[in-house]
């Protein structure tokens, strides 16, 4: 069981993690998520005592790490897979750590075939790959057999086969009764692994829920409806007789209509009301990955812009629709991206079922991709407006 | 579009995991038995060790056939005040071991992994300061042993006395290695290989440097005094039963309690630093 109350970290004046509280319960898996820089790395140091908490606190089983009684034996964790002496052999750099926890030296041998590095135990470790290094670390990691886990991004550089590998691993010692606690920005990997998600942005608590809770307070469900295309008018019709009703509406780049807040028959009757014949009428779910960007959307530290070569393209001339201005001379309602995850931009949650627990960025301003649509509509009215 | 009710979280187990393998508290004993594993297993310490010993050798018994060819004129010393000219590169890579004991775990991020197998940041430091400077202790006792044992039999001058003796063999020994134990502090405090290498260094050498270019007579007193404590010239009065350059100053195994005291207060800042800074 690890607990954290009000965690905060300030380093000179960034804040990397920020009055996280959250606990971590044995016999499941619990995922730790967030975008790069978002403070699990921090969060995952202060737990092991490494980083001293600026105020709060987080504990093992009721006791600071670093007051642990027979820490290594409790606690066991993967923070870096680089984090060996690269000129070390793999056994040795195992049997140091053994031996420095009153561990017996045949649990090296041990754990090495757990982890499947039995045959390479003898050599150093800077020719490993990096998914060698990852079950260097796993290995190291177990080498105490201990009750808690921690795991920070497990899966970077395995092979499918690897994932796998890790992915059973981590059931089935939370299937023992251990705590398990693995982070990753991998949404879809934590959907298999995970049975509990924490996740956090800007070093805040965003959500701290079940998987199957996560995802259906998430998702946003969406209908696809798509009207014929030999009468564009028809489009824009039922695109404001649905706005009226109270749906949202957006525009997919291939014509079809996303429209969210109506249930599927209220669209046909509003369809067949306003005399609009449909070709499409569809159910979607957003998957968990859509969700979970969009709840971190507003706190992604790093994001890229597009690489336009400004400086070796002409100036736009002046009176034509050029590039990142979106609209112009283009059918009203805000376009969607057809592939998200490519663009800033994610369906918004449905109405009333924000998660719960504060989202300080959960309204926050759209990407900067000038291709995008600006942010979904907030209000009705606004859509009514584009709408017309 | 409604959720449904969040299912009720997984009932943690009543249970906790216990692992099967006897669980028994660590000691120093254990730490002591890591950091042996940990400096025989890389290849630095072979390298460092081993240029150590065959710059002594070689520059010792150098030096020593020189003397004897030139008739072994030594004035009233005895022969064992040549070791000096092998302890001086030697000492360079004492400081590169020594640095390297702890600045390697900062570098590579392996200090994350052992502070997590050993939360105690003391007995981790104690550790490498006690295997780190029995290692070199042994290894320069043997070999400044042979080196002054072949430079009196090779070169007539004094007889040296049994004090002399002594200082020429355990006294270099512990002089190297407690240079390298300010070293191993300088690493922690520092927690880069190359800068930690670098100051001390500069700190072995500089001081003579400097020395040797004050000509003006106001800087005498300060060309004196670095003269006089500069680490070569410690080194130098470690075979010396009179201050070997000025009327007063350390002579003999004073110099050694003078660079003990600097390498306390070392590693003592090393401690203190290591146990309240974030790793």
């Amino acid at each position: 069981m690890i607990e954290a109350v009000g965690l905060t970290k300030r380093y000179g004046a960034k804040t990397a993690v920020y009055n996280l509280s959250f606990q971590v319960r044995p016999g499941v898996v619990t995922g730790f998520l967030g975008p790069n820089g978002s403070g699990k790395s921090t969060t995952m140091r202060m737990i092991l005592g490494l980083d001293r908490p600026t105020a709060g606190r987080v504990t093992i089983g009721g006791h600071p790490f670093r007051q642990l009684p027979n820490a290594p034996r409790q606690v066991g964790a993967l923070l870096d897979a680089k984090a060996v002496h690269g000129g070390r052999s793999a056994r040795n750099h195992l049997l140091s750590l053994a031996q420095l926890a009153g561990i017996p030296a045949r649990r090296v041998d041990e754990v090495l075939g757990v982890v499947g590095l039995q045959d390479v135990a003898k050599r150093r470790s800077k020719g490993f790959s990096l998914g060698m290094g990852q079950r260097l670390g796993i290995a190291a990691a177990l080498l105490g057999d201990p009750q808690v886990l921690l795991f920070d991004e497990p899966v970077n550089g395995l092979d499918p086969e690897g994932i796998l590998w890790v992915r059973n691993l981590m059931k089935k010692l939370a299937a023992e009764g251990r705590t398990v606690f693995v982070s990753s920005h991998l949404m879809s990997e934590m959907a298999l692994t995970a049975d509990h998600l924490i996740v956090i942005g800007r070093g805040q608590l965003l959500s701290d829920m079940p998987v199957k809770q996560f995802i259906s307070a998430n998702s946003a469900d969406f209908a696809r409806v798509r009207t014929p295309e030999t009468e564009p008018g028809l489009r824009e019709k039922l695109s404001g007789v649905l706005t009226e009703a109270g749906g949202q509406v957006l525009s997919e780049p291939d014509g079809a209509l996303r429209v969210t807040g109506l249930p599927l028959p209220r669209i046909s009757d509003l369809a067949h009301g306003a005399d609009v014949r449909l070709w499409e009428l569809s159910p979607h779910q957003a998957s968990l990955e859509e969700a979970y960007m969009r709840l971190t959307q507003g706190a992604v530290d790093y994001r890229s812009t597009d690489d336009k070569l400004a400086h070796l393209q002409a100036p736009p001339q002046p009176g034509q629709p050029g590039y990142g201005m979106p609209g112009h001379g283009m059918p009203q309602p805000p376009v969607a991206p057809d592939a998200p995850g490519q663009g800033g931009w994610y369906a918004p949650p449905p109405p009333g079922q924000n998660p719960p627990g504060p989202n300080p960025y959960g309204q926050a301003p759209a990407g900067p991709n000038p291709y995008a649509a600006p942010q979904p509509p907030a209000a009705p009215s606004d859509t009514t407006e584009d709408a017309r | 579009m409604t959720a449904p009710l969040p299912p009720a979280p997984t009932p943690p187990p009543s249970y906790g995991y216990v692992s099967p393998i006897p669980v028994r508290r660590a000691h120093l004993g254990d730490a002591l038995a890591s950091e042996w594993t940990k400096i025989r297993s890389v290849r630095s310490t072979v390298w460092t060790l081993g240029t150590m010993v065959v710059l002594m050798l070689l520059i010792g018994l150098g030096v020593a056939a020189i003397a004897s060819g030139q008739g072994g004129n030594m004035g009233e010393e005895s022969a064992l005040p040549l070791g000096f000219f092998g302890m001086l590169p030697a000492s360079i890579c004492v400081i590169t071991l020594g640095v390297l004991t702890i600045s390697s775990e900062y570098g590579t991020g392996m200090i994350r992994t052992t502070l997590t197998a050993c939360p105690s940041r003391s007995r981790v430091l104690t550790a490498k300061a006690v295997v780190f400077f029995l290692l070199v202790f042994t290894v320069t006792l043997i070999v400044s042993f042979a080196v002054a044992t072949a430079q009196v039999a090779m070169v007539e001058a004094a007889e040296p006395t049994a004090a002399e003796w002594a200082r020429a063999t355990v006294g270099t020994a512990l002089f190297l290695a407690v240079l390298g134990l300010l070293s191993m502090a300088i690493g922690a405090l520092v927690r880069h290989s190359a800068g930690a290498i670098t100051v001390m260094i500069g700190l072995l050498l500089l001081p003579l440097v400097a020395a040797l270019f004050m000509f003006a007579p106001a800087l005498k007193g300060l060309q004196e005094a670095l003269f006089t404590y500069s680490l070569p010239s410690q080194m130098i009065a470690l075979y010396s039963d009179r201050p070997p350059f000025t009327e007063s100053g350390p002579a003999g195994w004073e110099a050694l309690f003078i660079l003990v005291g600097v390498a306390v207060v070392g590693v003592g800042g090393a401690y203190a630093l290591l146990n309240n800074r974030d790793v």
